[in-house]
């Protein structure tokens, strides 16, 4: 029998086996960033270790880090603290790091893919859960916690038990003002947030193929808010595209791509469960509630907890709509938005600035709306500003700042305030999220710029 | 590591489903770069409310958590595993986990137990009716017990074996130098590397 594009993968990443354990796989990159690392480097110095690969280890600042005036100390101490920790352990180990300031300093998901160094076939691991982004590129790719950094750290290798394999084929043509984003949110609509626990996700089908490499990695992205441990997609002509050029692409590209090439789902191979979803059918699509799975087209109503049989489900819907400030059959229309966030390692590479440019081009926020616009990374922001839209967002009235997380975790002074409802493009609407009190409700970047114009939740087409 | 053979508490319910990580320990307490201390972040933005469980006086010496299913969605952040550590929680039951909350729990010592939606509402029901219940979790006979009632949890041989032993992980991985070099000497010379720099 054949086997899936994730077991291959898997397969030839394994070093050691035996029956009752979990295999030891090889790690081929990590990715570290300033909060969940100095744990794992002060482990290691306690235990008088060295970091096994430093040549397959690459840091940036990001969660923590201001997005203005970045050149200036940092303001808040414990951030001072964290990032200078991460400066000094990478010092200390000999690792690469890119700090604030420098042209590839930014969001971790968005650097790797813009050096070249996320490549197919890869294991990928980082102290963060959306390291699945990297998937799109058909690698294996997942999240891991500070321990795990560490033993990355230290032996290259993690004990990992194999997970099992699902495929989700979207298949046929997504409609104008439908983007990755809206797929995903459908997807984990439909399977929950925990629908895809245990399982690594294969994105497949016409859709899935018509999506550039940023699409798919905003697909990839959100694999963990269908609670999987990875997701994928079969690389193709354009990921070889897209890595061609990079400054860490293969020298010898031709013998990598004859590899990358042998990367996909064989005919015969069997998937532990399958999925379709119909691309002609899906609408523009945004969350109501406190998680990712609590969402619906733009067109609907918030939801009436009262109509949803199972008592689980009924009672997280009530609590969702009574943190929302949401009342059962408003249209999601007309829900009125305070900020827009534009940006995150889900939406904030350059097709998405691009995207929500286009719409907001020529036009003006609404009035009292703040936007907040954060490019993923620093090379995206210069790439943004070379083809002036900063200027287009600047001029729409919205705030053009520096590349990090941001409000996508509110862990830097960019929060919503108590009871300040956003809608954003990142990935996660729990309560809290953005801040104390913040109510989210997650959007593509069209969906985003076209809510910053109205002030209440809308599609370019309202426009 | 410490060990973990057998811990009798009384517990604490939890009744909420998806409980992730950021209710766990919101972002803005993740600014420590040490392992301890992270207690006064646990379930922060709930706690002001002085209904919640934990504030309640029978359940703040609680070491069991009994939560609703998906405990420990959302972010990889091990602080959350630390946070209930450092409060003093010894063991967390629930008929689902996330995966990466449940992966860094076994390898932090704190144990999660997986035990099927009608024994953890039944549970509910005795920890209410009376909060100084014992509960027992004793991963040698891998069960649950409090009252006269027994229930099994399954949990695979190798991490029960590395929890009661109390070993370290990056140890035991290190007795396999000879396999990772092995691996390394046939990795193809096309895989990426970060250094040197390329531009
Ligand atoms: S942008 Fe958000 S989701 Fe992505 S790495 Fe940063 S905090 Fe995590």
């Amino acid at each position: 029998m054949g086997k899936t594009l994730a077991e291959k993968i898997w397969e030839d990443h394994i070093v050691r086996s035996a029956a009752g354990e979990p295999d030891l796989l090889y790690i081929d990159l990590q990715l570290i960033h300033e909060v969940t690392s100095a744990q794992a480097f002060d482990g290691l110095r306690l235990a008088g270790r060295q970091v096994r690969r430093p040549d397959l280890t690459i840091a940036t600042e990001d969660h923590n880090t201001p997005t203005i005036d970045i050149l200036k100390p940092i303001a808040d101490p414990v951030s001072k603290l964290q990032i200078d920790t991460l400066r000094n352990n990478a010092k200390e180990f000999g690792i690469r790091i890119h700090s604030l300031g420098d042209a590839d300093q930014g969001v971790v998901h968005v650097v790797g893919p813009q050096l070249g160094i996320t490549q197919p076939g890869m294991t990928i691991v980082c102290g963060d859960s959306h390291t699945s982004t990297h998937g799109a590129f058909g690698a294996i790719a997942f999240g891991i916690g500070t321990s795990e950094v560490e033993h990355v750290l230290a032996t290259q290798t993690l004990p990992s038990s194999r997970p099992k394999t699902m495929a989700i084929n979207v298949e046929g043509t997504l409609k104008t003002g439908v983007t990755a984003k809206d797929i995903i949110l459908a997807i984990i609509a439909q399977i929950g947030t925990g629908g895809g626990q245990g399982y690594i996700i294969e994105y497949r089908g016409s859709a899935i193929r018509e999506l550039s490499m940023e699409g798919r990695m905003t697909v990839c992205n959100m694999s963990i808010e269908a609670g999987a441990r990875a997701g994928l997609i079969a690389p193709d002509q354009k990921t070889f595209d897209y890595i061609k050029g990079k400054p860490h692409a293969p020298e010898d590209f031709a013998a990598a791509q004859s590899y990358w090439e042998t990367l996909f789902t064989d005919a015969d191979a069997k998937f532990d469960v399958e999925i379709t979803l119909n691309a002609d059918e899906l609408e523009p699509f945004v969350t109501w509630g406190t998680n990712p799975g609590q969402g619906l087209p733009l067109n609907a109503s918030v939801p009436n907890p009262a109509e949803i049989k199972d008592s689980e489900e009924r009672g997280a819907a009530e609590r969702a709509l009574q943190y929302m400030g949401l009342e059962a059959g408003t249209p999601l229309k007309k829900i009125a938005i305070d900020t827009v966030f534009l940006g995150s390692c889900t939406n904030g590479r350059i097709e998405d600035l691009r995207a929500a440019a286009s719409v907001l081009e020529g036009k003006k926020i609404a009035p009292k709306l703040r936007m907040l616009v954060v490019p993923g990374s620093e090379r995206v922001r210069q790439q943004a500003m070379k083809e002036g839209l900063d200027k287009v967002f600047i001029d729409a009235g919205a705030e053009w700042r520096n590349a990090g997380c941001s409000m996508c975790l509110g862990m830097n002074p960019d929060q919503l305030a108590v009871g300040e409802r956003s809608a954003s493009t990142s990935n996660r609407n729990f309560e809290g999220r953005q801040g104390k009190g913040g109510r989210t409700h997650l959007v593509s970047p069209l969906v985003a710029a076209a809510t910053a114009i109205r002030g209440t939740l809308s599609s370019p087409a309202d426009l | 590591m410490e060990k973990f053979i057998k811990h009798t508490g009384s517990g604490v319910p939890l009744r909420r489903s998806n409980v992730d990580t950021d209710q766990i320990i919101p972002a803005v307490y993740l600014k420590r770069v040490t392992r301890n201390g992270f207690e006064d972040g646990l379930f922060s933005a709930w706690r002001s409310d002085p209904e919640f469980v934990l504030n309640k006086e029978e359940f703040k010496s609680g070491t069991v958590l009994v939560a609703g299913p998906e405990f420990g969605t959302g972010s990889s952040r091990e602080h959350a595993v630390w946070a209930l550590q450092n409060y003093g929680f010894k063991a967390v039951i629930s008929s689902r986990f996330a995966d990466i909350f449940r992966g860094n729990s076994l390898k932090g010592g704190l144990l999660t137990v997986i035990l099927p939606q009608e024994a953890v509402e039944a549970l509910w029901v005795a920890i209410e009716s009376n909060p100084a219940t014992a509960i027992t979790v004793d991963l040698e006979t891998r069960t649950v017990t409090y009252n006269d009632v027994t229930v099994a949890f399954e949990l695979d041989d190798y991490t029960r074996w590395r929890l009661m032993e109390g070993l370290d992980d990056i140890g035991l991985t290190l007795k396999h130098t000879d396999s990772i070099d092995a691996f390394e000497a046939k990795r193809p010379s096309y895989k990426p590397k970060t250094l040197p720099i390329r531009v």
